[in-house]
């Protein structure tokens, strides 16, 4: 994540130019001449946020003083491949409009070298969860033409179809998508393995990760006491979002069935708080990137399409992001009912969450104080690109299981039976 | 401290009682026109309770205001303030919410006959009586000072079809269930699968699913107006103006059914039982009410283990081949619990709490339905028509029929609209894609210009049939969110305010 300081005086006008970037208040235009996010094939989602925390008074419930905190501008990108490939390809594709964009901030100076300026200000993420490790782009936009073109196969020859056996089935669709992409009408593009220098890495932070985290939960645990004994003496601060503020989040919400979510929150103050959520935010990076919640999963809940945490000011602060299926309220519902606990370890460590037990239950379960503290703390995320605006996490699964059943040598009469339920 | 059971006494009678036997029935929309006036009939209007009564009354009046309404009577803005915020934006009222809801295209409020941002109503007066009582009691209603209260709007007339919809299915089979006599305790995590729900999420002022009280006005106990008003029993010195209390949906919806049964048609060919049978997939009930999924052996609570129409949930039908998954009744409650595999240990439940329950995108895509049901009050109406089920050939039915929706509930985000936009509405619902309610939806395409007017159906063994090209057959028509107050507080609200202003 690219974050750059702003001067308060700059925002306005960096706010009318990214809005630009828009048909309307929460729709990019994919082609837009600044950043044409469309020409970036690796590219899934994007977005410019502002963090301008409108929470910073609450410390005060501390008997503490308001702190003061830089304004940043915030760029993320969710891409397939590495990192400086991709930022080759971004200032290739969107310099000068970048260089516009960036000239907002404090130090930008004219003339600077565009990618080793975003490299200077890139931010490490905290924890990083993808729905599907490994799906590319191209992967994504492959699977949903061949399961558009099983679709018509089937409805054209339901007749045909009538009485056969899955395997049956599974043997005529497989010969229509081998003709069809003879005929160069679909592709299926092999997946490529990662380069042997990632699997090195990827293979070090499984087993670095998983040493740390067991050495670090001896640590955690006394932490956890700490906090339990706090927990029921601690101010809880969840009134009404601000109407205004409501009113201008919704108003770039549900155009299309995924929707963007960025906030920006302190942690509460000392350093209890903010050791345990490092080794939380250390333990979820694990899980989401080798196990278990690399496909499709977090916990129990499929929504999620992408989320990250950054720490800001020397971790006294977070960004939260996310790209999610459904509408804010249904998604919290989802959350809440399925993995309160989830919510809990992380965001209950912030400023005037609502009163948890060992850190785990209770906070979102007290379901209406969670969702106005959530909203309080969103910000308006000023450009959102989404390469895939119409397609639910599921339906990407869907997708993909029916490719894997297709290519699939042989399947029992059970799996055979499965697959074709997909269809 | 809590209560033991409900004041059924201060809650108006809608709340517990769909007044079956008063077969006839009106709405009167109505705006303020003197507010000093309106003010002296909500202090003595003859608001029917939720009190059981033997004989059962021969007519009864229910009364619920919009915040325009709240606002045009007065209240102090503490007391605005303090009602929800869907509420006080109202049903059409923001275009998120329309989006969010359906409410486009032809649903577009701008079309509708009332409500919708014109000439919005500040209350609705609802009236029900026994046949051939009701012109007399909505004379005895209008009488002395009404018309210098009130301007009417519209009136929406309903018809008693006797039990069906005007498409010809038997409807209101499934209510969720609430003791009016005792506060059952909220269980924190849901294992099987019941139908009784915390009073708290039909009526403010009490414990909701999660054990809470959902936000609404209180008012501090010093203030002599609110002295008659219950006491709110997590805030202590506050006085309820919630309690007993509840939010009103009420939607017309007009029904194209001679389009419905055309295309049902269209669909079959000349056979009428295939026409029904295709219909009875989209609803999942028979005409005649019968889920398409499975009785349960067990007992469900809060379902009478007799009720062959409401005994039942999805569990026996992972693959939708019974009730497909989208079909109007698996939408609008898919009956699922907690947790998807029923886990009785508490190391079962975090294991599955973890997702390693899940197999497949499918066994745990929604949950908790407990937290999203809502109480269904509506009425059909049928402007010069006598229909009888499935009319295979109808005459031209313009004015077309419909139904009048109305649903109380005490959340009207987690409750009404999740139902409507996650569930009916949604695209994706349960996995599917393609395709939204087969009844409700509005077909408007998504945004990279697929079709959902889809309706699949999941067959055993075999590749499922796919109707493509589904019409329109609702359309909303009329809309505004309710507060429906407690009878106490109706009193309230009678003096709450400022001097006429």
């Amino acid at each position: 994540m690219v974050a750059a300081r702003l001067d308060r005086k700059s925002v306005s006008g960096l706010r009318a130019l990214l809005a630009t970037m828009n048909v309307a208040p929460g729709r990019v235009d994919a082609a837009n001449p600044l950043v044409p996010f469309g020409k970036l094939e690796n590219l899934h989602f994007a977005r410019f946020v502002i963090l301008d925390d409108p929470t910073l008074d609450a410390i005060r419930l501390y008997g503490l003083p308001r702190q003061e905190y830089p304004l940043y501008l915030a760029f993320t990108c969710d891409f397939d491949g590495a990192k400086p490939a991709f930022l080759a390809d971004l200032a290739h594709c969107a310099g000068p409009g970048l260089r516009r964009v960036f000239s907002f901030c404090e130090d930008f100076p004219d003339g600077a070298d565009l990618l080793q300026w975003m490299r200077d200000h890139d931010l490490p993420v905290a924890a990083n969860y993808v729905n599907w490790r490994g799906r590319t782009m191209k992967q994504v936009r492959e699977e949903a033409r061949l399961r558009q073109a099983i679709d018509s196969y089937l409805d054209l020859n339901a007749s045909a179809l009538e009485g056969r056996t899955a395997e049956q089935v599974r043997a005529q669709v497989r010969a229509f998508v081998d003709a069809e992409i003879a005929a160069g009408r679909l592709t299926l593009t092999p997946p490529v393995p990662a380069p042997l220098g990632e699997r090195i890495g990827n293979a070090f932070h499984l087993i670095g990760g998983a040493l740390l985290i067991g050495v670090l939960i001896w640590g955690a645990l006394p932490l956890l006491l700490i906090i339990r004994l706090r927990e029921n003496t601690e101010p809880v601060y969840a009134p009404r979002p601000d109407p205004a503020q409501a009113r201008a989040l919704a108003e770039i919400e549900d155009y299309e069935f995924t929707n963007q979510f960025s906030a920006v929150g302190s942690w509460k103050p000392g350093l209890v708080r903010r050791w345990m959520v490092r080794f939380i935010l250390l333990v979820i990076d694990w899980t989401v990137r080798h196990w278990p919640f690399t496909k499709g999963l977090l916990a129990r809940v499929l929504t999620i399409q992408c989320a990250r945490w950054v720490y800001l000011d020397n971790s006294k602060r977070v960004f939260f992001a996310t790209s999610y299926d459904g509408s804010l309220d249904s998604y919290n519902d989802d959350f809440i009912n399925k993995v309160a606990f989830g919510l809990n370890v992380v965001f209950a460590n912030g400023i005037g969450y609502p009163a948890t037990r060992w850190l785990l239950q209770g906070g979102a379960k007290d379901e209406q104080k969670f969702k106005y503290f959530l909203r309080r703390h969103q910000l308006p995320t000023e450009v959102w690109y989404n390469a895939h605006p119409s397609m639910a996490a599921v339906e990407l699964e869907r997708n993909s299981r029916i490719r894997q059943g297709l290519e699939a040598a042989a399947l029992s009469d059970e799996a055979a039976r499965e697959w074709v339920q997909l269809l | 401290m809590p209560s033991t059971s409900i004041d059924a006494k201060d809650v108006q009678g809608l709340a517990r009682f769909g007044y079956k036997l008063l077969t006839e029935a009106c709405y009167l929309l109505l705006r303020i026109r003197d507010r000093a006036a309106a003010r002296a009939w909500c202090a003595v209007a003859p608001v029917a309770s939720a009190e059981l009564q033997d004989p059962p009354p021969v007519v009864a009046m229910q009364v619920a205001f919009t915040y325009a309404g709240l606002e045009e009577l007065g209240l102090p803005s503490g007391v605005l303030a303090g009602f929800s915020a869907e509420f006080q934006n109202g049903m059409a009222g923001e275009a998120n919410r329309s989006r969010r809801l359906g409410d486009v295209g032809e649903n577009a409020p701008g079309k509708w006959w009332w409500g919708g941002g014109e000439n919005d109503p500040h209350l609705v007066v609802m009236l029900f009586a026994m046949p051939g009582k009701l012109e007399e009691f909505r004379r005895t209603v209008q009488a002395g000072d009404w018309d210098a209260a009130f301007e009417l709007i519209q009136r929406l007339d309903t018809a008693d079809m006797r039990g069906r919809e005007p498409f010809g299915f038997k409807d209101g089979i499934s209510q969720p269930e609430f003791d009016w006599n005792a506060m059952p305790g909220v269980e924190s995590s849901q294992i099987t699968y019941t139908n009784q729900v915390a009073a708290g999420e039909f009526l403010l002022g009490y414990v909701n699913e999660y054990g809470k009280y959902t936000d609404r006005p209180l008012v501090d106990s010093t203030d002599r107006r609110a002295a008659d008003l219950p006491d709110a029993e997590d805030v202590p010195a506050k006085k309820d103006a919630g309690r007993n209390g509840t939010y009103l949906v009420m939607r017309t919806l007009e029904q194209d059914v001679q389009g419905f049964w055309k295309f049902l048609a269209g669909q079959t060919g000349p056979d009428p039982g295939a026409r029904e049978q295709l219909a009875e997939r989209m609803v999942g009930r028979t005409t005649e009410g019968q889920p398409l999924a499975q009785l349960s052996a067990g007992r469900i609570p809060g379902i009478d283990p007799k009720d062959d129409l409401n005994r039942f949930t999805f569990d026996q039908d992972p693959d939708g081949t019974r009730c497909p998954f989208g079909a109007h009744i698996r939408r609008a409650n898919p009956r699922n619990t907690d947790y998807p595999n029923r886990p009785t240990s508490w190391l079962a439940r975090i294991w599955t709490q973890l997702g390693f329950a899940s197999k497949g995108f499918r066994t745990d895509i929604m949950a908790s339905t407990r937290f999203h049901r809502i109480l269904r009050r509506g009425r059909e109406y049928a402007p010069g028509l006598a229909l009888s089920p499935p009319a295979p050939s109808l005459p031209a039915d313009d004015p077309k029929p419909g139904l009048h929706f109305l649903c109380l509930n005490a959340n009207i985000v987690r409750q009404f609209e999740f139902v409507q936009n996650a569930w009916l509405m949604s695209t994706k619902f349960d996995g599917l894609c393609g395709e939204s309610d087969p009844l409700l939806g509005n077909r408007a395409p998504i945004g990279d210009g697929r079709s959902t007017d889809n309706f699949t159906i999941p067959r055993q063994g075999g590749v499922r049939r796919s109707i493509a090209g589904l019409p329109q057959f609702i359309s909303v028509r009329g809309g505004a969110y309710f507060f429906m107050p407690g009878i106490r507080a109706l009193r309230y609200f009678s003096r709450a305010g400022e001097s006429n202003g």
